[in-house]
């Protein structure tokens, strides 16, 4: 069995907790005592059936406002996989909780009301799915049954859809019609739209093809932790400890520390439960070196021949976090990977609506849930890859130097400093 | 070349299963705890899930000792196997036990007994924040679940707390991929949690898989017991039965271990992992819900107590 993580994103009243609350019943995910406790909410508050929707609001406030505001997991498993969800609001001002959502996710639930159509808010939930590197998009259409569940409707929203995610970056769509109240083709598939020919959503999450998606060529692994036991049996052990981003790491492959550029071979791949021969991701191993070289947390071991970027000049989306904004020529902490370091916001390029793409390259700050690129400096060089190769080693976070919140979330467009100009181009300047 | 890819990525994807991926993530997040903070300490109850948290620093950190000490609060309202077993387990693992007592907190008058209310749970709180703040502690992994109770559905594996001890479910820090922050103003101390990912299943699969471990009372065995609050609850020299309360001797087992006051007992068989495994996939109950007389005061019990410093 293994594990697909999904976040679901929709506009309020679009039916998204009645969707995961579809899933989670249908897949005995809900208990005896949940089900009593909303059955008792519902009845109070004088609804004629229960709202599966309570289930999935988890904080006394949320349920005071009757809206998720807050990023809720949630967990359920059938004989093939286990899934956390990562329930996110849908408003424009929690799209910093739609991208937290989103960092983790292999696959993002978008809901549309057929009713509706694609609205404005369709096109920010798949550009932030399609921003964070999700890779696979489900265009879930709901409320069929209110549309007669009407062929032609559905068409038409799949095909604005298309034409407009053509714009972004994101490989497999997957458009499925459903009532998540009644239940067609949430679990099994609808006999009141025998016109569609896919699968139920269920069945879809569960054999979507994920294992491809980590990124197995580019070969790094930060380390964290060193282990020195510091004992008469493990006398000179040093085993530098982490999790390994990507690539794959076998006993005896020569590679590089960075950003020393010592260069050793794999002496050994330990776990607790014995060595390996090989790892992949996502395992948590610790590396033994041939050679005495001097490695601590922060530094990154890949391979000679294909290196990530050692540098302190980058350009990155952000998506902003804090209630004060973002401005140039401002210092954050920068945690990326297990590295820490000072940033500097050196310019701010562009800010983009997230509705319409546009971009305002005349903006000056960002605010709260704002998304713009930004050029940054650091004190100390950062091992960088751009963030559709990893998104281990291409997002980072900044961190307010006084409160010490986490106040934006970064996305690696560019490493290293700007190409030079070209000949021509400074002559034709 | 494209094939050999393909198998290569086929053989290495072969065997990783979400157990894997699961405790994959939670060395990830002891390591940085380990990395990041000068204080940590381990909070060990002697259930289940802190009995996983102790398998994984064991993966953490191994063959070197643990970079923190394991602390128990002790209610002073233990199961008696379940002292055994942690005495057992500590000394196995030759790892240092700090114990801090509920009645040493009642002795002092830090905290009170409400009069006719058994449990000693809600007094744990003052215990661990006096303990917190004297051994000066800066991080405390817990062995919480995110899909234990609604509350922690939202809470984030680095959990800030302000110097009261409280958790302000909104003004939590935004928790993006595997990036935790682990930064600290005067006064704050961080709760961690590495298993929040993993459900009451994952537990039991991977407590099997491992072969590790359980303190005695998670298996069905005969015991007294009452019926209290629609509890099952052990008769003892701390929770004696009241008038109406008939004893009754019955094949039980515990899903969690708590305060004894305050965690029932379910009528089970289940004798083995195997058995327990079975009974969990068919529970129709969460075990807080079925277990726990705490969280049926109020639909928000849980919330609150966290507010307040619970764990
Ligand atoms: N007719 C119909 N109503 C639905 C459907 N899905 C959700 N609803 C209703 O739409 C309303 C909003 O649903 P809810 O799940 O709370 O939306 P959320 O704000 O996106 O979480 C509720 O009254 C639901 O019962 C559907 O497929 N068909």
């Amino acid at each position: 069995m293994d594990l697909l993580r999904f976040s679901t994103a929709g506009s309020v009243d679009d039916g998204k907790s009645t969707l995961i609350g579809r899933l989670l019943y249908d897949s005995k995910g809900i208990f005896e005592d949940q089900l009593a406790a909303i059955e008792r909410t519902s009845r109070r508050r004088g609804y004629s059936q229960v709202d599966l929707a309570l289930l999935t609001d988890g904080l006394r406030a949320e349920r005071e406002q009757g809206i998720t505001i807050d990023v809720a997991y949630r967990y359920f498993a059938t004989p093939r996989r286990k899934f956390i969800i990562a329930d996110t609001p849908g408003h424009v001002q929690y799209t910093r909780n739609m991208v937290t959502g989103a960092s983790t996710a292999d696959l993002a639930i978008v809901l549309v009301d057929a009713r509706k159509g694609v609205l404005e808010q369709s096109h920010r939930h798949a550009f932030i799915a399609a921003l964070l590197g999700i890779p696979h998009l489900v265009v879930a259409v709901n409320k069929m049954d209110l549309v007669g569940y009407d062929e032609a409707v559905y068409d038409r929203i799949q095909d604005e859809f298309s034409t407009w995610a053509a714009k972004l970056d994101v490989h497999d769509i997957q458009f499925i019609p459903i009532s998540a109240l009644h239940g067609d083709n949430v679990v099994t598939r609808s006999l009141a739209m025998t016109w569609y020919q896919g699968p139920s959503l269920l069945y879809h999450l569960e054999h979507v093809y994920i294992a491809s998606d980590r990124n197995l060529i580019d070969v790094r692994f930060p380390v964290q932790w060193v282990i020195r036991p510091q004992t008469d049996e493990h006398h000179d052990y040093r085993g530098y400890a982490g999790q390994i981003a990507t690539g794959v790491f076998k006993k005896g492959d020569e590679v590089v520390v960075l950003p020393s550029g010592k260069r050793t071979r794999i002496k050994r791949i330990e776990t607790f439960d014995g060595e390996l021969e090989t790892a992949a991701p996502p395992l948590s191993v610790s590396m033994l070196l041939e050679d005495e070289v001097d490695v601590s947390r922060g530094d990154m071991i890949c391979r000679p021949h294909n290196q990530p970027t050692v540098t302190n000049e980058f350009e990155a989306m952000i998506c902003w976090m804090a209630d004060a904004p973002l401005r140039e020529g401002a210092r954050y902490t920068i945690k990326h990977t297990t590295r820490s370091s000072k940033a500097l916001v050196e310019d701010l390029r562009y800010r983009i609506d997230v509705n319409t793409l546009h971009r305002d390259e005349s903006a000056t700050e960002l605010g709260l849930n704002e998304i713009g690129r930004v050029k940054l400096r650091t004190s100390s060089p950062l091992l960088l890859d751009e963030y559709r190769l990893s998104r281990t080693t291409g997002g980072f976070v900044l961190i307010d130097e006084t409160s010490q919140d986490t106040v934006g979330a970064g996305m690696v467009v560019r490493a290293g400093p700007e190409p030079e100009a070209s000949e021509a181009e400074v002559a034709a300047a | 070349m494209i094939e050999t890819a393909q198998m290569s990525e086929r053989a290495l994807t072969r065997g990783l299963t979400h157990l894997d991926a699961l405790e994959a993530e939670s060395v990830f997040i002891m390591r940085e705890v380990a990395a990041e903070f000068e204080r940590p300490v381990l909070l060990f109850s002697g259930g289940k899930d802190s009995i996983v948290l102790l398998r994984l620093a064991e993966k953490a950190f191994r063959p070197a000792r643990f970079p923190f000490p394991i602390m128990h609060i002790d209610t002073g309202h233990n199961f008696p196997e379940v002292l055994e077993f942690r005495d057992r387990r500590v000394a196995e693992l030759g790892e240092r036990l700090i114990v801090a007592s509920v009645q040493e907190s009642i002795d002092k008058g830090r905290v009170s007994e409400e009069p006719g209310n058994p449990s000693r749970n809600r007094l744990q709180t003052t215990t661990l924040l006096d303990a917190i703040l004297e051994h000066q502690f800066d991080s405390v992994f817990g062995g919480a679940r995110r899909d234990e109770e609604k509350a922690r559905a939202k809470e984030r594996v680095f959990s800030l707390r302000d110097e009261f001890g409280q958790w302000e479910p909104k003004a939590q820090r935004p928790e993006l991929w595997s990036l935790y922050n682990g930064r600290l103003r005067k006064g704050q101390h961080m709760r961690v949690f590495p298993i929040s990912n993993w459900t009451e299943m994952d537990v039991w699969q991977y407590i099997e898989r491992e072969g590790i471990e359980v303190p005695s009372i998670y298996f069905a065995h005969e015991r007294d017991v009452f019926r209290r609050d629609n509890m099952w609850l052990s008769t003892g020299p701390f929770l004696p039965n009241g008038p109406d309360e008939a004893v009754e001797r019955m094949v039980v087992r515990y899903r969690t271990v708590g305060d004894m006051t305050c965690t029932g007992a379910v009528s089970s068989t289940a004798s083995n992992l195997a058995d327990v495994i079975v009974e969990v996939a068919a529970a129709r109950i969460t075990e807080r819900g079925a277990t726990r007389a705490d969280d049926a005061f109020s639909e928000t019990a849980m919330e609150d107590r966290k507010r307040e410093g619970y764990f």
